[in-house]
């Protein structure tokens, strides 16, 4: 049995690991509240966009669009959202190995021939990729700091250059979408073609109104080619919001796991110490006894 | 003037900026400044980078710097669509100058035709920042 002094030791680390990772857990939580205050705040600017969508729809065919038009897929770009940051169960590990698999089961071939490319975003997912010998086209580290749409949309602007200029034919994204505090959802989401369906659906609501007579500034051509690159801006800011919430959450449920073992810990460590330190007073009784049965007897 | 207002909302992606009844709007549209009063048209139309300006039904006027977006009016509600808007009292000038600074100065170099695009608007937005700011 370990000895009094080990045993007290093992106590007081163990408590002070619990603290940190109180801590920390109440950290997410204030960063969680933050997070999804944010996502909540860009819903106006979501539902705004698909109406302008579903009033230039009847006008012109926005698929005319070249970010609407589908290629043969010979190259594909993915961003893959990951934390900065560990310590938050199974965020990360979820995303790198569903991103894995998704490639092995869907583009296994042009894995092969070099023509995958990432778009890290997250260190954790860059670490990853960079050491197991995919192609990172571009890594965004750190932005979840000072998360700003301004950041979000530099990553999408390069990646569409690239899109259009025909370095490759589709681009996704793999997310944690936020589900709840204690649930994350692995989101795998075209990007590039935008997919018809994803505005079409959101028609179907105002197909019915009549359709209004619109005084077009400049142009509707030139409207929808200003409108377009904004919903892929958008649906990247969407993406990073969700997973800098999902981290927050992940991580609060994880560090509560965390806190309510060290406590299971200390209680088992604390049973142990009383128990080692009654044996310990039994065994000097006995010794005193045994001595003093000893001098009586001589 | 009469005292007819309308609906008037700005809509960034991080939060709505404006929400409520104006007097008069006046946008940097693209194809030249426009103005909209009550019973405008419905228009859709695209502003660049430049000054939005609202008036409140007290009569006050409030300035903002964008850097481009749409303007949905539709029924006496306009919707301003736009992904940076910022009031002028809450630029942030020593920024905006030390922006525009690092873009001039980054003209004078050699830029590729890309990089020479993107620091010209860099530098057109710190000094729509700058002249927004100075109205406060």
């Amino acid at each position: 049995m370990a000895t009094l002094r080990e045993i007290r030791r093992r106590i007081s680390s163990v408590k002070s690991t619990q603290k940190i990772t109180k801590a920390m857990k109440m950290v997410a939580a204030a960063k969680l509240r933050r997070a999804q205050d944010a996502v909540i705040s860009a819903r106006p600017y979501a539902r705004k966009l698909k109406e302008l969508f579903s009033h230039l729809n009847g006008v012109m065919d926005i698929e005319a669009h070249p970010m609407f038009i589908e290629r043969p897929i010979e190259s594909v770009a993915i961003i893959v959202v990951t934390a900065d940051r560990g310590l938050c169960g199974a965020f990360n590990s979820n995303i790198i190995k569903s991103t894995v698999n998704y490639i092995r089961s869907n583009y296994a071939d042009l894995n092969n021939a070099g023509k995958v490319k990432l778009v890290c975003v997250g260190r954790k997912g860059n670490d990853f990729f960079q050491k197991n010998g995919f192609q990172v086209l571009a890594k965004y580290i750190g932005i979840y700091n000072d998360l700003n749409f301004a950041g979000a949309r530099s990553i999408i602007e390069e990646v569409a250059k690239g899109y259009l200029a025909g370095e490759y034919d589709r681009v996704e994204i793999i997310y944690n979408e936020f589900k709840s505090i204690v649930q994350q959802r692995v989101a795998v989401e075209r990007l590039l073609p935008i997919q018809t369906d994803v505005i079409n659906s959101q028609l179907q609501s105002s197909a019915s109104k009549s359709p209004i007579n619109y005084i077009y500034e400049p142009s509707v051509r030139e409207i929808i080619g200003g409108l377009v690159p904004r919903h892929i801006n958008f649906q990247i800011w969407r993406a990073l919001l969700e997973s800098n919430a999902a981290e927050q959450g992940a991580r609060m449920s994880a560090m509560e796991n965390a806190t309510t073992n060290a406590s299971d810990l200390i209680r088992t460590l604390q049973l142990s110490y009383n128990k080692a330190r009654q044996s310990s007073i039994t065994k000097e009784l006995l010794e005193i006894v045994g001595g003093a049965e000893a001098l009586k007897n001589s | 003037m009469a005292d007819k207002t309308f609906k008037l909302e700005i809509i960034t992606p991080t939060k709505v900026i404006f929400n409520g009844d104006v007097i008069s709007f006046s946008a940097p549209g693209v194809m030249g400044g426009f103005q909209v009063l009550f019973n405008h048209a419905p228009m859709l139309a695209e502003i660049g980078i430049g000054t939005l300006k609202l008036q409140e039904p007290s009569g006050k006027e409030i300035f903002f710097a964008t850097s481009g977006g749409f303007v949905d009016v539709l029924n006496n509600h306009v919707v301003i669509l736009a992904e940076t808007v910022e009031r002028h009292d809450e630029i942030d000038q020593g920024r905006a100058e030390s922006a525009r600074d690092r873009a001039k100065h980054k003209l004078i170099g050699k830029l590729t035709e890309n990089e020479s695009a993107d620091t010209k608007s860099a530098l057109d937005r710190a000094i729509n920042r700058i002249r927004v700011a100075e109205k406060r």
